[in-house]
């Protein structure tokens, strides 16, 4: 039986960790690579790195991240955030990362995704979906599709955006609602069960989990194959083993196995 | 004792080669990694892998794009009989023909095709990604050690197609989704993988430490 797959996230920031990885005992919890370490030691399923990175310049220590981080955790590892060209895909992949995340360019031009899926597979071609909810009191649930950061409203539909990119040729969408992130409240449910629904590919929940049965609901009332999240593992709110045993106990179907690593 | 992983375009294999040396390391083996694109390093190849990431068709035209490799495959795991194994896209090519987007031809050495996954639960998605357990068909020295079953260690998935053996006799074990799912095949001295052993941590490990140690 195939697993659920919980998925710590790292917003890494011209090569450090934002708000950095505050529970394990690091040497330097800035240093992505040796958070990366941390959690597949703890038993993390994948790992995504965000780059949030202002500068294209500084493309080159994401690079360097990524590579010392494959080097050194035999786990898939999804790296997005600025991705503009199949040069930017081929030079994560080569690498090391497993999987690239696609967010702005698929809004701007969802061909890219076509492009690049037919270039490298789509089973490395995930397509990340930021979306807030625009419709009003009493009317139907209606999502957009908002770029930089959730600033940008595009008029896109993020249902209709999910269909397409897959048929596409995305792998797997990455869906974040903007209106949740940051606050703890628990996955947009509604948003992630439409577009789990609605697409053939795995989706990834993302945005606003403050507690172990944010992680459970995603899966089981969001439809979700994998959940994502940042701070309750960061700020050691909980680990990595407690979360999946919590979500084990609720009757999803975990990774137990003991991890590799002493 | 060495290996020869084969670089032919097709992705990291970075990532590959240190999860060898740290398989090797960990069981105490001898065994320096060799990434190459040469056939005449392959040609004298003690144990040799093949990976692939992408699409069947693309990883056969980077294969034939190596003048000589799929000569030297052929003959020193054909011919020669040393170990190989085959990963991913890298095991799919052992098989009679792809069938994915257009038919394209394998090396042949495992008799059958490579089909889409068609799983009889329609809300299982495609592609399989993750986490998975094996079942053991019959057993094999790379499973050696390895807990399989449904309470057994995990291996990483990723594919939307999968081999379907003409003879079940070369299938080691399966994985479960929506039905079983050929996750190893292996016949004398050839074996091939569908997961990632070099994603798959602990599971992987000890699978890499028994082909390096395998003498068929």
């Amino acid at each position: 039986m195939l697993k659920v797959r919980l998925i710590p996230c790292l917003d890494v920031k011209d090569g450090r960790v934002v708000k950095g990885v505050q529970f394990l005992d690091l040497v330097d919890a800035g240093d992505p690579v040796e958070a990366a370490k941390a959690y597949d030691a703890a038993g993390a399923d994948e790992l995504c790195f965000l780059d949030i990175t202002a500068s294209h310049e500084a493309r080159g220590i994401l690079l360097d991240v990524v590579r010392r981080t494959a080097e050194a955790c035999f786990m898939p590892l999804t790296v997005g955030g600025g991705v503009r060209t199949v040069e930017d895909i081929r030079n994560l992949l080569l690498a090391g990362a497993d999987k690239v995340s696609i967010n702005t360019a698929a809004v701007k031009n969802p061909d890219f995704v076509r492009e690049a899926s037919e270039k490298f597979g789509n089973q490395c071609i995930v397509v990340a979906i930021d979306a807030k909810k625009v419709s009003g009191e009493g009317e139907g649930p209606r999502w957009e599709i908002f770029t930089h950061g959730g600033r940008n409203p595009t008029g896109i539909d993020a249902i209709a955006f999910a269909r397409q990119v897959t048929e596409l040729g995305a792998g797997e969408l990455l869906v974040t609602s903007m209106d949740r992130d940051g606050t703890k409240g628990g996955y947009d449910l509604a948003l992630v069960r439409a577009i789990a629904d609605a697409v053939s590919v795995p989706v990834i929940a993302s945005g606003g989990v403050g507690n172990l049965d944010h992680l459970v609901d995603g899966v089981s009332k969001g439809h979700a194959s994998a959940v994502l999240a940042a701070s309750i593992f960061h700020f050691g709110t909980h680990t990595i083993s407690e979360a999946k045993g919590y979500m084990a106990k609720a009757g999803l179907r975990m990774r137990l196995d003991e991890p590799a690593h002493p | 004792m060495s290996v020869v992983i084969i670089d032919y375009g097709s992705g990291n294999l970075h990532s590959a080669a240190k999860a060898f040396e740290r398989a090797a390391r960990e069981a105490e083996l001898d065994c320096p990694v060799i990434v190459s694109s040469d056939p005449a390093v392959v040609a004298k190849a003690e144990r040799i892998v093949l990976p692939g990431v992408g699409a069947y068709a693309d990883c056969r035209r980077g294969l034939d794009s190596v003048a000589g490799m799929v000569e030297a495959l052929q003959k020193r795991v054909h011919e020669d009989g040393r170990p190989f194994m085959g990963i991913c896209v890298g095991m799919q090519l052992m098989a009679t023909r792809g069938l994915e987007h257009t038919t394209s031809y394998g090396l042949d050495w495992i008799h059958g095709d490579v089909k889409a996954i068609e799983p009889q639960d329609p809300a299982l998605k495609i592609p399989h990604m993750g986490w998975n357990t094996l079942s053991l068909a019959k057993p094999h020295p790379l499973l050696d050690g390895i807990p399989t079953g449904p309470d057994g260690l995990h291996a990483y998935f990723v594919h939307s197609y999968a081999l379907a053996p003409t003879d079940p006799g070369d299938v080691i074990a399966t994985t479960d989704y929506g039905g079983p799912v050929t996750a190893i095949v292996g016949r004398d001295n050839l074996v091939g993988a569908q997961f990632h052993p070099e994603k798959s941590q602990a599971l992987g490990l000890k699978l890499i430490a028994n082909f390096l140690r395998w003498r068929p």
